[in-house]
C-alpha cells in the first residue's frame, strides 16, 4: 500500500492499527523522507483539527531531524551514530494564548489529536493571559521550498572517507607533540515542513556541519597539561568545507593558521599539537590593562554574547526572566535614538540569508522570508531581534524572520539570527593592525566564556595568547582571560581589519528558553583592536 | 490518553529488535518521556506545551566493529531498517580495539522514583500552580517570570547476551525569578522532586517575591576574598562540576585536578577539607534515581570523597579492564554530608559574609585546577553580626571547588537541589574578580 493511500483510509476512520500510538501498516516512512503532498495532506488535517477546536490561528511543523556523529580518541573510532527523529509540532492560538503539542504519532488522528491538545492547552491558560497575543501580518507563501546550497551533503561522503580523515587528524597531532586527541565529525539535516492557517506551505532542508578536535599535551615531570581546540568553524554547508582548498586558509600576523570557508582538518591538528606543547613554555601574564587584537576565530563568541543576545527582544521584555535573563539594551535606551553601543567602527548587522552561515534558511519557523537589518549603526543601537508576536512592541508591522524550534517536539520561539560585525571601510591587514600596538595581547580562537544575565559584565579566554610589544608579536603568553563591561568594550574598538580578512565561527549549541532548546548560528567578523582592556592572570594552584 | 508502555511490552518490542539483528551482538535502549509545562513571564502565561516521545537506540557490533542508530518509529519495517542500517554502519566502522561488547544480565537495586501524582498532572493543574506563582509576585508589586515542567518517563535495555534492565520515574521541576517592578531587584527559586505532592509552587514563590524587595538597593563592594554563604542553588553546580572529573582515566592520563606530577593520581589522598564527605546514591529516597546507567552497569551506592580523601574514581568498562578493578560507573545523584542547622543558623552564626542564594553562568576557565568563572545573581546579600544588612551588586568570580571545599567554615542540613542534596554552607576566602551592573 502506498503511503497516500494508507492516508485517505485512516483519513476516512478505516484503519488505524495502534501499537503505542502509532500506525503499523502502510508505512513507510522509516529512514526514509515521507513526500511532500503526503505532508501538506497531514499538515491540513492538523489545521482543520486546530480551527474546528477554536484557534484562530495555527501552524503545524513536520520534522525529520537526522544527525551523524563519528568520534575517535586517538588514533581509535570510538562511535559512529546515525540519530534520527520524526515527528510534529502544532502550534495555535486559542482565546488569545498560545498552545503547543507534540507528538511522534504522525498519522491522521495522532496530528488531528495533538491539534486538539494544543487548543486544549491554550484554553486552560487563557484564562491567566492579561496580554493577548498580536502577530504581524504575515502573507500566505503558497508552496514552496528551500535547501541549503552546497556542493555535497556530509551524510553521502562514504563512511570511511570520514574514518580516514579522522585517523589521519589524529596521526598529524600524534607524530608533532599531542599526547591525546579526541576529534569529531558532526553532521545535521533537517528536513521541515511547515504549514499555517496564513496558506504557506514550506519545505526546507537544512544542512550543517562541524568538525572538531581538541589536543592535549602533558608534561610529565611538571604534572601539567595544555590544550589547544580546533580552529575549525561549524558551517551551513556541505562537505566541501572538508576540502581544504588554500582560499580557506588564513596566517595570522602570529604565525598561527586559521581558516575561513574551506577547513584542513589534518593541518590544524599538526598545528595544533605544537601550538599545545609549547604552550608549556609560554610567559604567564601580567595582569592589567592590555590593547587586545581579536581574531575572528575568538570574537564570533564575544559577538555572540555582548551583542546577539542583548538584543533579543524577548530578552529585553522580560520573557527570558527566569532562564537566560534580561537585557541591559532596554527599550528606553533604544528610543532615545543615540545610545552609543559602540565607537563609530563598530556596526552589527543580523542577516538570516548569509552564505554558508548557520542561521540561514529561506523562511524561518513561522513562514516568514527571511532577511538582513541593522542592529547596531556607526555604534548606535537601532534595532532589536522580534519575531510575529513581538514586532508590534517596536512599532514595526513586519516580522525580522528569525523564529526557530530545534524538533518537531519544540515550540518555536525567538532566536538568534547570524550577528556579525561589519569590517573596516579602509583597506587594513591584521599585521599593519597589529603594527600600530603598543603593549597588546593578540587573541586567537575561542575559549572560556561567561557573562552576567543582563549582559554587562563577560570574562572570555582564548586558544593562544601572543604578547605585542612596539607594533611586533614577541612571544607566547598563558593564563590569559580579559573581562570588561559590554557597552565600555565596543566603545574601546578603535580599529578593523577590512572584508578580505572576513571569516565566520559560530556554535552549533546556543541555549536558550525553557524546555531548553539548542540554536545554530554564525558570526562574522575581521580581525579587530579593542582598546585598554583588563586583563586577569587565571593561574592557580591546588 | 494514557502514556507510555508497561516493562513487558517495552521487553517485547526490543526483543523484536533483538530477533532481526543478524550482527555479533546487539544492544536496545529504550527511552519514553511524555511531559507537560508551562512558561509565564511579565506576570502572564507565554507558552505552554505537552510532549510525547518514545526514542529507541539500537548498537550492533561485529567483533570490535560498531554502529549505532536511533529513531522513534516502531513499525517492522522501521525496525527492520535501523536494525540494518547499525549493521552496515558497523561492518563499514573501523575496529575500536575499546569496544567491549554487551554484557550479561547485572543485578540491579530496586528503586522509586515514579509517583502517579506526578504521572496525572494535567493542564489545569499547571495552569493553577502558575497562577499561584504569579499572585504571590503581584502582591508585592513584583513581576514573575517561572517555569513548571512535569514528565512522566521510562527507561528499558535489553542486548542479546539476555541482560534486561527497566525503570520507570516521574519529575518534576518548578523555578521562578521575581523582580520589583522598578527593575532594581531579583529573586530565584528553584525547586526539583519526583512525587509532585512534595511540592508547593506558591510557597517558593513567596521566597523568590522576598529576595526580590530584599534585594533593591544594592550597595557596590569592593571585589576580593571574602567569607560566604552559599545557599545549595549557589554551590551545585561547582560540586557536580568537580564530581564530573573524577574520571580515573583522565587522572591516569596526567590531564586531570586529580593527576601527579611524575605520574600516578591523587586517588586515596586528602585534596579537601575533613568535613567534606560525597557519596551517592540512587535508592537515597529523597534523590532517587534508576539503578543502572546508559550501558548497563548497575549503580551502586558509593563514597566519592571521604572526611576530605579521595576514596574513587569512575571508570569506562575498558578502562577498568586496562587497570584490573571494578567498573564503577559515574554517579546518578551527589549527596554531600552537612551538619544539622539550617541556612538561618548559619547567617547568625557569620560576623562578616556574603550570602550568594545563585550563581550563573559557570564555566571552566582552567581544567588542571578546575578553575570556574560565573557570578552571582538574583540577590546577593552583605551579612554582618549575624544579619542581613542590605543587598550588594553582583560579583564575577574566578574560584576552584577544590579550594572552595578547603576553606569550608561550617555546613547546614542538606536539602534537595536538582536532584542532589547538598548542604548551605559558610566558607572562608571565595575570590570575587569583578563587579556586574546586572539586576
Amino acid at each position: 500500500m502506498q503511503r497516500r493511500d494508507f492516508l485517505q483510509l485512516a483519513g476516512a476512520g478505516a484503519l488505524t492499527v495502534p501499537m503505542f500510538g502509532r500506525p503499523m501498516a502502510g508505512w513507510n516512512g522509516a529512514l526514509t523522507p515521507i513526500a511532500t503532498a503526503d505532508k501538506k495532506l497531514l499538515a491540513d488535517t492538523a489545521l482543520a483539527a486546530a480551527r474546528g477546536a477554536g484557534a484562530t490561528y495555527a501552524d503545524v511543523r513536520i520534522g525529520r531531524y537526522l544527525n551523524q556523529f563519528i568520534q575517535s580518541r586517538e588514533r581509535k573510532i570510538q562511535g559512529v551514530t546515525n540519530t534520527e527523529s520524526f515527528g510534529c509540532g502544532v502550534r495555535v492560538i486559542a482565546n488569545g494564548t498560545w498552545g503547543f503539542a507534540a507528538t511522534n504519532d504522525v498519522s491522521v488522528d495522532g496530528i488531528a489529536r495533538a491539534a486538539r491538545q494544543a487548543v486544549a492547552i491554550a484554553k486552560a491558560d487563557a484564562r491567566l493571559q492579561t496580554e493577548p497575543v498580536k502577530l504581524a501580518a504575515q502573507s500566505g507563501q503558497g508552496e514552496k521550498s528551500w535547501k541549503t546550497p552546497m556542493e555535497k551533503s556530509g551524510f553521502d561522503v562514504p563512511l570511511q572517507e570520514k574514518a580516514d580523515l579522522l585517523l589521519a587528524t589524529a596521526d598529524a597531532a600524534l607524530t608533532n607533540g599531542a599526547d591525546y586527541v579526541n576529534a569529531l565529525i558532526f553532521l545535521v539535516n533537517e528536513q521541515k515542513y511547515f504549514a499555517s492557517t496564513d496558506g504557506s506551505y514550506i519545505d526546507q532542508d537544512v544542512h550543517r556541519i562541524w568538525p572538531t578536535f581538541t589536543v592535549t599535551a602533558v608534561d610529565q615531570t611538571s604534572g601539567k597539561f595544555e590544550t589547544r581546540d580546533s580552529f575549525s568553524s561549524p558551517m551551513g554547508m556541505g562537505w566541501e568545507y572538508m576540502s581544504a582548498r588554500p582560499a580557506g586558509k588564513v596566517v595570522t600576523p602570529a604565525g598561527a593558521t586559521v581558516y575561513g570557508t574551506y577547513y584542513d582538518m589534518v593541518e590544524d591538528a599538526r598545528n595544533a599539537a605544537k601550538e599545545a606543547r609549547a604552550k608549556h613554555t609560554a610567559k604567564s601574564v601580567e595582569a592589567g590593562k592590555w590593547d587586545v587584537v581579536l581574531d575572528p576565530s575568538h570574537l564570533w563568541l564575544t559577538i555572540h554574547e555582548s551583542v546577539g543576545h542583548p538584543l533579543e527582544l524577548d530578552r529585553v521584555l522580560g520573557y527570558e526572566a527566569n532562564y537566560a535573563g534580561t537585557s541591559f539594551a532596554t527599550l528606553d535606551k533604544w528610543r532615545s535614538g543615540s545610545f552609543k553601543y559602540g565607537s563609530e567602527n563598530v556596526t552589527l548587522v543580523a542577516d538570516k540569508t548569509q552564505p554558508h552561515a548557520l542561521g540561514s534558511v529561506g523562511w524561518d519557523d513561522e513562514g516568514v522570508p527571511t532577511k538582513r537589518w541593522d542592529l547596531v549603526t556607526k555604534g548606535t543601537l537601532k534595532n532589536y531581534q522580534a519575531i510575529r508576536d513581538q514586532v508590534h512592541v517596536l512599532g514595526q508591522n513586519e516580522s525580522h524572520g528569525c523564529c526557530y524550534a530545534d524538533s518537531w517536539s519544540s515550540v518555536q520561539f525567538q532566536r538568534m539570527p547570524n550577528v556579525s560585525l561589519e569590517p573596516g571601510t579602509a583597506p587594513v591587514t591584521p599585521e599593519q593592525l597589529v603594527s600600530g600596538v603598543e603593549k597588546g595581547i593578540y587573541i586567537v580562537g575561542d575559549g572560556s566564556y561567561s557573562i552576567d544575565q543582563q549582559r554587562y559584565n563577560f570574562q572570555f579566554g582564548g586558544q593562544l595568547f601572543y604578547e605585542i610589544a612596539n607594533g611586533k608579536i614577541t612571544g607566547m603568553l598563558k593564563d590569559v582571560a580579559y573581562q570588561s563591561n559590554t557597552q565600555e568594550f565596543w566603545n574601546a574598538c578603535t580599529a578593523l581589519c577590512d572584508r578580505r580578512d572576513y571569516r565566520l565561527g559560530g556554535s552549533f549549541f546556543d541555549g536558550k528558553g525553557q524546555p531548553g532548546q539548542v540554536s545554530a548560528v554564525s558570526h562574522g567578523a575581521v580581525t579587530t583592536r579593542f582598546n585598554g582592556v583588563n586583563v586577569i592572570n587565571t593561574a592557580r594552584r591546588i | 490518553m494514557s502514556f507510555g508502555m508497561t516493562e513487558t511490552q517495552a521487553r517485547e518490542l526490543m526483543q523484536r529488535v533483538l530477533r532481526l539483528s543478524k550482527a555479533d551482538a546487539c544492544e536496545v535502549n529504550l527511552n519514553g518521556n511524555a511531559g507537560g509545562n508551562v512558561r509565564y513571564a511579565r506576570n502572564t502565561v507565554s507558552t505552554a506545551g505537552a510532549q510525547e516521545d518514545v526514542q529507541m537506540v539500537i548498537q550492533s557490533n561485529f567483533g570490535k566493529r560498531s554502529g549505532t542508530v536511533t529513531l522513534n518509529e516502531f513499525t517492522d519495517e522501521s525496525l527492520q531498517r535501523a536494525v540494518a542500517r547499525s549493521e552496515e554502519l558497523a561492518r563499514l566502522a573501523p575496529e575500536d580495539p575499546e569496544f567491549m561488547g554487551p554484557m550479561e544480565q547485572q543485578q540491579y537495586m530496586k528503586t522509586t522514583s515514579w509517583f502517579q501524582p506526578t504521572a496525572g498532572l494535567t493542564a489545569e493543574q499547571r495552569a493553577r500552580a502558575a497562577e499561584a506563582s504569579i499572585q504571590a509576585a503581584k502582591s508585592k508589586d513584583c513581576t514573575a517570570a517561572g517555569f513548571w515542567q512535569d514528565n512522566d518517563s521510562f527507561a528499558a535495555m535489553a542486548n542479546s547476551k539476555g541482560l534486561f534492565a527497566w525503570d520507570k520515574s516521574t519529575g518534576v521541576n518548578f523555578s521562578v525569578t521575581v523582580r520589583t517592578n522598578d527593575g532594581t531587584g531579583s529573586g530565584y527559586v528553584t525547586r526539583d522532586e519526583n512525587d509532585v505532592s512534595k511540592l508547593d509552587a506558591a510557597a517558593a514563590s513567596r521566597i523568590a517575591t522576598e529576595k526580590a524587595v530584599a534585594s533593591k538597593e544594592a550597595r557596590a563592594i569592593e571585589p576580593g576574598k571574602y567569607t560566604v554563604i552559599l545557599e545549595p542553588e549557589a554551590s551545585v553546580e561547582l560540586i557536580q562540576n568537580m564530581a564530573f572529573n573524577m574520571g580515573a582515566r583522565g587522572a591516569d592520563e596526567g590531564r586531570s585536578f586529580l593527576s601527579k606530577p611524575g605520574g600516578g593520581t591523587k586517588l586515596g589522598e586528602k585534596l579537601f577539607d575533613e568535613r567534606l564527605t560525597i557519596t551517592s546514591d540512587p535508592g537515597n529516597a529523597e534523590v532517587p534515581t534508576a539503578a543502572w546507567t546508559g550501558d548497563g552497569r548497575a549503580l551502586k551506592p558509593m563514597t566519592w570523597i571521604d572526611k576530605g580523601v579521595v576514596k574513587n574514581l569512575f571508570y569506562s568498562r575498558y578502562w577498568a579492564r586496562e587497570k584490573n578493578v571494578e567498573a564503577t560507573p559515574a554517579p546518578s545523584n551527589l549527596i554531600m554530608a552537612g551538619g544539622t542547622g539550617s541556612l538561618e543558623d548559619l547567617i547568625r552564626d557569620t560576623r562578616r559574609g556574603i550570602l550568594v542564594t545563585r550563581t550563573w553562568y559557570i564555566r571552566t576557565v582552567d581544567p588542571q585546577t578546575l578553575l570556574y568563572t560565573g557570578l552571582t545573581r538574583d540577590g546577593t546579600f552583605y551579612v554582618e553580626n549575624g544579619r542581613i544588612k542590605h543587598a550588594v551588586k553582583n560579583f564575577r568570580f574566578n574560584e576552584s571547588p577544590v579550594i572552595m571545599l578547603n576553606n569550608i567554615d561550617a555546613l547546614a542540613k542538606p536539602v534537595r537541589i536538582r536532584g542532589n542534596l547538598i548542604p548551605p554552607m559558610r566558607l572562608r576566602d571565595f575570590t570575587f574578580t569583578s563587579l556586574s551592573d546586572a539586576v
